[in-house]
């Protein structure tokens, strides 16, 4: 693990972000998500087929997920590209490192990437005076604020439009400081005039992929800024980062993956750039780089074919669950503390950190069961979170007093007349102190509840002593 | 079924009146012998204590198992099994069965059981083809749609068009309807700042339709929602719909004092 977690602290996260009025002025665009996919889906009836079939080819190409990897390799050794299988981040931060330093690279400019987060690729670059230049102007953002993405698709979406003002010209410092940056226009322009200097003196261009084609070697990228185009076409080197399980099949599959990833996501029906990169320049081409990597990393995910959480490893990253997770619109993705956040984070979060360092998430969520409605590959999110929250009680990792309380209910539950006999006189018992409010304000353990909102008393004797006395004892 | 060949054939229910409505509101336990009564049913109520869904949710599977086990004998009898509420009737649907993956014979036993789980509304209007009752309740109530009622059993017309029959009653639609409320059982206490602060959103959507009354199929929702109604001061009462399409809202609404109902 190369990126430090804050998810064992997710409570205080949760706390801070929901007391943080920044934050929540930003928060309310990540719903903006929903009603634009809900129109995508709407103009196009087989959508639900499509998941289908979506689903179908990435549990095909998880089952066969050897020949495809080494089919995908060797087309791209054919087209004179590079394949690099990593283990783990230090061994994909070694590779990058070593292509860096083989061609003398000063400055590397970067496609967007959560891969490259999860490595914590930027810092080890930083560390060997290899400067990380992110172009996607999201990515640009939050690199300049020395701050983490807190979305997969929207990586900014927690900062608002006065923040990024306020960053340019902190860090724009050559610029006429009386300039005006009040339209996102003007802001854009900028950072795209900033941008297209970096584009040209890059040495080596980093992109992720949203799809590795083992049919053709091709590394394909879906992208909005044609940021991406211009990070792989013009450096002399271009690497691909990518996790093994981006590999897909064939062009075929991809463009049947295609048609569920940006509505998902955006809400788009298709990204504006689907970008195709196959091998290095040839002879003849116009352009492209002389040298084509592509870095292939497990860190776990190999692990996890063929077991319980399997299913997770269809995920193609649109976001479209944690667009539509109450948690996350009220608290935004830093609070989750590690790299991936929403649903797919806190499924994904344990598998690459551990359970007990993410459990957390998996734990902090109400099953409303909105995200495994929108996942377009059709990821059982809940039931995933669930199976982690089992490993933690078999783990005996469930906090002591819960995992306590838990076992008392359940001691009573399993036994129906001791349970009777337990709750019958409680009900009576705070039926009447509740009787004259019809409610408390506080409540012993249950401060979590009682801090925001008021409890309902019991109307008094259960509904099954009510039952017996109404028909005569008889059950 | 039909309603005719119901009475003529007089179908067993079994009541699961649910840990929160046999603990907190007996009264929604009423309504819904009522409203099966009222139906034609034959309303039994085995000894029982809880869907086990406390502990599944928090990962205890082998306590959730021997709930599940006692619970599936103690509805033997029964031809359907009847919940006024989505949440337990999306454990017994849905989740029993995988609950006994690994052993075979439970397995086949627990989705027997499965197939005659239904939520209480949805039982009347698809099952029993129930089209309207014969309640008077003068308001204008907004309508919840609990998660697993929504997502998980396909419950949304159903209560809607009961409701469209009671006399006196306007309903109104939540912005947001399809959104979480933040009671997610256990979560509500263990995640207590961030669900509260999940339920604050829905409350000012509940507040922003001007209704007096909300309805919905789950106490564990609606105690979470009219918690922080009053908590807040807003003046929106809240009910289980069962009580509304039963007639039985004599009762003070959730969480009010006796006394203000006499007024």
């Amino acid at each position: 693990m190369s990126v430090a977690a804050t998810t064992p602290r997710f409570k205080d996260n949760v706390h801070d972000a929901l007391h943080d009025e920044r934050l929540q002025r930003a928060l309310p665009h990540a719903r903006n998500f929903m009603s634009r996919r809900a129109d995508a889906v709407a103009r196009l009836p087989e959508f639900d087929a499509l998941r289908d079939s979506a689903r179908a080819i990435k549990d095909h190409t998880l089952a066969h997920l050897d020949l495809y990897l080494e089919a995908f390799e060797r087309k791209v050794v054919e087209a004179g590209g590079h394949v690099h299988y990593a283990r783990d981040s230090d061994e994909a931060i070694a590779v990058i490192l070593g292509i860096c330093k083989a061609c003398g690279a000063r400055v590397v400019t970067k496609g967007k990437s959560m891969v490259s987060e999860e490595i914590g690729l930027n810092a080890a670059l930083e560390r060997e005076g290899i400067t990380a230049v992110e172009t996607d102007l999201g990515e640009y953002v939050i690199q300049l604020r020395g701050e983490a993405p807190s979305h997969i698709i929207a990586p900014a979406i927690h900062v608002t439009r006065d923040d990024i003002e306020a960053d340019f010209r902190r860090v724009h410092r050559d610029l006429a400081p009386d300039r005006d940056l009040s339209r996102p226009e003007q802001l854009l322009s900028e950072a795209r005039a900033i941008l297209r200097d970096r584009f040209l003196s890059a040495d080596v261009g980093l992109t992720g992929a949203n799809f590795l084609v083992a049919e053709t070697g091709t590394s394909i990228i879906v992208t909005n800024e044609g940021n991406g185009d211009l990070t792989q076409a013009l450096p002399k080197v271009h690497v691909v980062l990518a996790s093994l399980e981006k590999i897909t099949p064939t062009l075929n599959d991809v463009a049947q993956i295609l048609r569920v990833l940006a509505r998902s996501a955006t809400g788009q029906d298709m990204s504006v750039y689907t970008t195709l990169s196959t091998g290095p320049r040839r002879p003849r081409d116009a352009d492209g780089p002389e040298e084509y990597h592509v870095v292939l990393l497990d860190n776990g995910r190999s692990a996890t074919l063929g077991g319980p959480f399997a299913d997770m490893l269809r995920c193609i990253r649109c976001g479209a669950c944690m667009n539509h997770c109450p948690v996350y619109h009220a608290i935004g993705g830093h609070a989750y503390g590690w790299v991936y956040p929403g649903p797919m984070g806190a499924v994904l979060t344990p598998l690459l950190i551990g359970v007990a360092e993410g459990g957390q998430l998996p734990n902090a969520s109400t099953f409303c069961g909105r995200c495994e409605a929108v996942c377009p590959m059709r990821i059982p999110l809940p039931n995933l979170m669930r199976t982690w929250r089992e490993r933690e009680f078999e783990r005996r990792l469930t906090p002591p007093l819960a995992r306590a309380a838990l076992r008392l209910w359940a001691f009573f539950a399993k036994r129906p007349p001791l349970y009777r006999f337990a709750v019958e006189p409680a009900m009576r018992g705070l039926g009447l102190i509740g009787r004259r409010r019809g409610r408390f304000a506080w409540l012993p353990f249950a401060g979590g509840w009682t801090r925001g909102r008021d409890f309902a008393a019991p109307q008094g004797a259960t509904f099954q002593s009510r039952w017996r006395a109404k028909s005569g004892a008889t059950q | 079924m039909p309603e005719s060949q119901a009475a003529k054939t007089q179908l067993r229910v079994g009541l699961f009146v649910t840990c929160l409505v046999d603990l907190f509101r007996p009264t929604v336990g009423f309504a819904a012998v009522k409203l099966l009564e009222d139906a034609g049913c034959k309303v039994v109520v085995p000894p029982q204590t809880c869907c086990g869904q406390p502990a599944f949710n928090s990962g205890d599977r082998a306590d959730a198992q021997a709930i599940a086990r006692r619970t599936i004998d103690a509805f033997a009898g029964c031809d359907y099994v009847v919940a006024p509420s989505a949440s337990c009737a999306g454990m017994l649907a849905k989740h029993y069965p995988d609950l006994f993956a690994d052993e075979p014979d439970m397995a086949i036993k627990a989705a027997a059981f499965s197939a005659k789980c239904c939520e209480l509304t949805s039982f009347l209007v698809d099952k029993l083809g129930v089209t309207s009752v014969a309640a008077h309740f003068s308001g204008v109530a907004a309508y919840h749609d609990s998660c697993s009622g929504l997502r998980e059993l396909g419950v949304h017309d159903q209560p809607r068009k009961l409701l469209a029959s009671v006399e006196g009653l306007s309903l109104v639609e939540l912005d947001e309807a399809d959104v979480c409320c933040g009671f997610g059982g256990t979560f509500a206490v263990k995640y207590g700042e961030l669900s509260n602060a999940i339920v604050a959103r829905k409350t000012d959507k509940i507040a922003a339709t001007g209704a007096d009354t909300l309805l919905a199929g789950d106490l564990g929702c609606l105690m979470n929602m009219a918690g922080k109604l009053q908590r807040l001061g807003k003046p929106v009462k809240a009910r289980h719909v069962a009580e509304v399409l039963a007639g039985m809202t004599d009762e003070p609404a959730i969480g009010e004092p006796a006394e203000a109902q006499a007024k």
